[in-house]
């Protein structure tokens, strides 16, 4: 099965991000095909490469750059999202792309299941 | 509009399929983003010619309630655009009346036509959907 999946919340704030990143890797353990994940609202702070989390805490952001290298899964910011957030190419980690909402949209329709992660 | 739609040229997306795509806004409109994001995604979405729907439920009636003043909280007061959707032929707005009745508001509340529905009635909608976004 084709799933877009979509990230509503922070990482470390909220669970939704990690949740958000398990489902992911189990689906692809299973066979099943990432067709992307979209990151809005405060879900935009996965993609930021300045984040440091303390060294016995999981990274959740070279988590998701790990999954785009090795599976290939497309990562997309929302672009006014990020903007707002301070999210920028400048900024961005590996494997991430900034881009419209358009993208959300279509995943929703060539997915075959939409998954929202948030609150 | 092609940053805003993600640089979809719509007129080269040749699948042409058509799902139902719910919007389900469950918070109050101001507080959190919530709400405001989603319309933007709302908006969006009338770009690619899916059948859209908007559904309201919980403290997401007071999204569409009339007379909202932000001045206080210095914020932007955007009830304006549901006013609009219909502009971007966004016409089916539900209403959970439950919802509206456990915050001691009615239909005249509210600064849209919208359907108000049952709980039951709007969950074998959601049942119908191909794609729920909950905000």
């Amino acid at each position: 099965m084709k799933f877009g999946i979509m990230v509503n919340e922070g990482p470390y704030n909220h669970q939704s991000a990690d949740s958000a990143y398990q489902f992911a890797k189990a689906a692809i353990e299973k066979g099943h095909e990432i067709h992307r994940v979209f990151f809005y609202h405060d879900g935009v702070n996965n993609a930021t490469k300045l984040t440091e989390p303390p060294q016995d805490d999981r990274h959740i952001v070279n988590r998701w750059s790990k999954l785009a290298e090795e599976h290939g899964v497309d990562l997309v910011v929302c672009v006014a999202a990020g903007l707002r957030r301070g999210i920028v190419d400048e900024n961005l980690a590996a494997g991430f792309r900034i881009s419209g909402l358009g993208q959300l949209v279509e995943s929703g329709i060539q997915a075959d299941r939409m998954v929202v992660f948030g609150d | 509009m092609t940053e805003s739609t993600g640089g979809i040229d719509m007129d080269e997306d040749s699948s042409g399929t058509v799902k139902k795509f719910a919007f389900i806004n469950r918070k109050a409109p101001y507080g959190t983003v919530y709400a405001l994001e989603s319309l933007e995604v709302v908006l969006i979405s009338a770009a690619f010619d899916q059948d859209v729907s908007l559904m309201f439920i919980d403290d997401g009636v007071y999204q569409i309630k009339k007379g909202q003043g932000t001045k206080g909280i210095g914020m932007k007061n955007f009830s304006p655009t549901y006013r609009a959707l219909e502009g971007y032929d966004i016409e089916k707005l539900y209403v959970e009346k439950e919802s509206l009745e456990e915050r001691g508001l009615t239909e005249a509340d509210l600064l849209v036509d919208v359907e108000v529905l049952s709980r039951a009635d709007m969950a074998a909608l959601m049942e119908e959907q191909d794609v729920i976004l909950s905000f």
